[in-house]
């Protein structure tokens, strides 16, 4: 139940005036309110700043600190106050939490003192309000990663000992690591260079001989080029190898885009190698010299820039497309549309469509390099408005690939969004296994038996005032709220998997009977406690398949063990002791509800004023149930 | 006088805006700069049972939940929907708000919201059980027949939701209606009137007793 209408508790119970009527069973007696207390200002002097409110706004949330006993820890005897020694600006978006039910992230905050003010009292941050979220989990972000930069760099000089080939690729990534890694990345840094320089000056003509016009030098200096050409593909080859034995999965490396531009650059060489005998493909084997120049793409490794403008395209491609396409659509128009201008005019160059491309393109990348002219009018007017519309059609998707670009920049900086989508999804999942929390809460207390009915402890005052202490009166009324509707509707509440249980089923006897003496004998308060004695494994009803524990314990996103064990199932036994509602479907979901968020209270009714065998000793032992204490809603 | 009384009395108690249209954008503007201000404290005291300290509390915690000062429908529905998670109670709210609206006005103002309480909470037997009829009759014509039955007894097995033991059956409401008209309906003419209705209740041990729970309630 949010807590923030708490306050109308009263009115939704008044409301169940409309089920009194039609209801067939008498409704259980409804927990009354010992304490009486009239709603008092408390004073919360947080480091000298006096902070005042009602109770009843802290108790909304009886899961925190304020709203807990545990504030009675800070309680103040000689200036009847609590005193908390905390930073006051931050206690403020606390206490707006419990008078306003949201939670507001102040932005002039530093991220991890206000976590730690809400670890303190006991908040989790993933109720954070939607105005102030993003901007909360954006600065938890950084500060993560500025942690993570901080620890790996005291990582690397700290290394654990690690086998010679997570060394070595370790090396291979980060150069900066040790001075062989250095050296390594410089050599194949020069090589990569050397051998397109190579490529580049081959092709350069050197020289003349007498008889000859100029030839390249690539012709001229044959084997000299052809041992340098060599040098660089056998030190290519052994990088590549090197990098293949120290790859951690190396399936996934060579699927790599760095992996597969090592591959095209030395392949040419040894094809060529191979194919040198045959004449007849020699003329293929001159294009594959082509792929040559991919070695360049090889400096990628070396520099960071260049790998995140390769992303960039990457991600920016339905953008690129798009320009392509409406592009083409204007090329093809544009052609068109010149070639029936030109059609008719003599000796003219438009030949055909696909010919005129040619023209447009030029035209409109404002090139006009001018082999392509028209000569009619038509084809003049028509060439101009080309021309112009080519600026506006060029000019109007860049800065939009440009803002793309770096905003993508930007976003590549930082962690990616995947990673805040499934915080995203936790939070979700978290909330709501917090509001769900107090359906599961009704449930699980039914089966502790925290709305007693028919005392039959007469006159064991104490045993009504533990029966208070132990339940929030708030959630005590609204259990019994629901149990009304139970009773009007002559049907109960069940959790989802015992739902599907029972319907898969069918039958419903099958759950093993419980001491009937547990039942029969004793108040139907005092055999709660056996649930309590989690030393007594032999309590028979431990039939319960685990399954529904651990498919429970999926519901709730953070998994906290209440400690609660298989003697849970005879708790419920008799504690709904109102026999008259038939076979109890109770012993099947002994098991469930031991992880919830929304940590109700320690479920057990002390029966000391019976004084029965069975009790056990400490009633009044919270800390078996309450492993965790976080905030519900 | 008590200090820090919440309630300011205005010569003008009705809201600024005239009526109330269903889901416009200007009515929601309207709404959320009307602030409404409800009677005078001691006025209320005299229209209701509650004593001072009780109003001061029921209005901060109204007040808190709607600081316009009025409750309209879609609110009233989200706030009840809050203690019922497991079920879909948005019906039952609807008639609660028809109930609870006396003037019909779409919108429910403390004062309706504090003198239906009053009745249900303060007063007598009869009293509440002519709030219940009340709340039965949904068009109000002094007696209930068995569609509206039908129609209540749904909303009330709606909030109990999907996952109930035992299996949640098509014709349970319908099943509960037909023993409640064999109760209530004296003369077997197919609707039960108000005396009928209270004739029976008073008859009723479990119905006497379960309207006694509503004397603790604050």
């Amino acid at each position: 139940m949010a807590a923030g209408v708490a306050a109308w508790l009263p009115f939704a119970r008044a409301a169940a005036i409309g089920w009194m009527p039609v209801a067939n069973c008498p409704m259980p007696i409804a927990p009354r309110d010992q304490s009486k207390r009239q709603d008092e200002l408390i004073v919360l002097n947080v480091s000298g700043r006096r902070f005042q409110t009602w109770r009843t706004t802290l108790e909304r949330y009886p899961d925190t600190l304020l709203g807990s006993s545990e504030k009675e820890f800070f309680y103040n005897e000689e200036t009847k106050e609590y005193f908390f020694d905390r930073d006051p600006d931050a206690f403020r978006s606390v206490l707006n939490f419990y008078r306003t039910g949201k939670l507001h992230y102040p932005r002039h905050e530093c991220i991890s003192a206000y976590d730690e003010e809400l670890a303190f009292f006991g908040i989790i941050p993933e109720i954070i309000g939607d105005c102030c979220y993003e901007e909360y989990k954006d600065r938890k972000r950084e500060n993560a990663e500025r942690l993570m930069d901080d620890q790996e760099e005291n990582k690397d000089s700290k290394l654990p000992h690690m086998n010679f080939r997570e060394t070595m690729w370790r090396a291979f990534e980060n150069p900066h690591t040790s001075t062989m890694a250095l050296v390594f990345y410089y050599v194949t840094g020069f090589f990569i260079a050397i051998s397109v320089i190579t490529n580049v000056v081959e092709t350069v003509p050197c020289g003349s001989t007498p008889n000859q016009k100029d030839v390249p030098c690539g012709e001229r200096y044959t084997v000299a080029f052809f041992c340098m050409d060599t040098a660089c593909v056998m030190i290519f080859t052994v990088e590549y190898l090197m990098r293949l034995f120290a790859a951690p999965s190396r399936y996934r490396f060579m699927r790599s885009v760095m992996s597969i531009i090592d591959v095209v650059a030395i392949l040419p060489y040894y094809i060529g190698l191979i194919m040198t005998n045959n004449e007849d493909v020699s003329g293929a084997f001159v294009t594959l010299r082509v792929f040559r120049v991919f070695r360049i793409f090889k400096f990628s490794r070396h520099s960071q820039g260049l790998r995140i403008l390769g992303y960039t395209l990457k991600s920016c491609a339905s953008e690129l497309g798009f320009l392509l396409f409406s592009l083409t659509m204007a090329i093809i128009i544009f052609a068109t549309v010149m070639f029936y201008a030109e059609k008719g005019s003599t000796s003219s160059k438009f030949t055909s469509i696909p010919a005129s491309f040619w023209y447009t393109i030029v035209t409109m990348t404002t090139l006009g390099y001018g082999d392509m002219v028209p000569k009619t009018i038509a084809g003049k007017i028509f060439g101009s408005i080309c021309s112009l519309s080519g600026v506006l059609v060029i000019a109007l998707p860049v800065p939009v690939i440009v803002s793309n670009f770096s905003r993508i920049y930007h976003q590549n900086q930082r962690a990616d969004k995947r990673r805040a989508q499934k915080v995203q999804k936790a939070r979700l999942a978290r909330i709501r296994a917090a509001k769900s929390g107090s359906s599961t809460a009704f449930l699980h207390s039914k089966r502790n038996g925290l709305f007693t009915g028919l005392p039959q402890l007469q006159g064991s005052e104490e045993g009504d005032q533990q029966l208070n202490k132990t339940a929030s009166l708030l959630e005590s009324q609204h259990h019994h709220l629901l149990h009304c509707l139970e009773k009007t509707t002559a049907h109960e509440f069940v959790d989802e998997q015992l739902y599907e249980q029972n319907c898969l089923e069918g039958t419903l006897q099958s759950c093993p009977s419980r001491s009937p003496s547990l039942s029969s004998q004793e108040g139907p308060t005092s055999t709660c406690c056996c649930r309590r004695s989690r030393k007594n494994p032999h309590l028979p009803s431990a039939g319960v398949p685990p399954t529904c524990q651990r498919s429970l314990q999926e519901l709730s996103a953070i998994h906290i063990q209440c400690g609660d064990q298989p003697p849970l199932s005879t708790s419920r036994s008799s504690l709904n002791m109102k026999l008259d509602e038939g076979s109890r479907l109770n012993c099947k979901t002994g098991l469930i509800t031991t992880a919830i968020i929304s940590v109700p209270t320690p479920p057990a009714i002390s029966p000391e004023g019976d004084g029965q065998s069975l009790t056990s000793t400490n009633v009044q032992t919270p800390a078996s149930s309450n492993v965790v204490k976080v905030s519900a809603l | 006088d008590p200090p820090a009384v919440p309630v300011i009395s205005l010569s003008t108690s009705n809201p600024k805006s005239g009526h109330y249209t269903q889901n416009s954008v200007e009515d929601d503007f309207e709404l959320s700069t009307v602030c409404y201000r409800p009677e005078g404290l001691d006025k209320l005291l005299e229209q209701t049972k509650f004593t001072k300290k009780e109003l001061q509390i029921l209005y901060r915690g109204f007040k808190n939940e709607c600081p316009s000062g009025i409750v309209n429908e879609e609110a009233f529905k989200l706030i009840y929907s809050q203690f019922f998670p497991q079920g879909d109670s948005s019906t039952y709210a609807h008639f609660l708000f028809e109930a609870f609206d006396t003037n019909k006005n779409g919108s429910v103002s403390f004062e309706d919201f504090v003198m239906g309480l009053s009745i249900i909470l303060r007063g007598s037997i009869n009293d509440r059980l002519n709030w219940a009829f009340n709340l039965y009759d949904l068009n109000k014509d002094g007696c209930i027949t068995k569609e509206e039955m039908l129609d209540i007894m749904k909303s009330i097995y709606d909030m109990m939701g999907k996952w109930t033991y035992p299996c949640m059956q098509d014709n349970a409401p319908k099943e509960h209606v037909e023993n409640f008209f064999q109760k209530m309906d004296r003369n077997n003419d197919g609707v039960v009137t108000i005396d009928e209705f209270i004739e029976s209740c008073q008859k009723d041990e479990n119905i006497m007793q379960s309207m006694q729970l509503f004397d603790n309630v604050i």
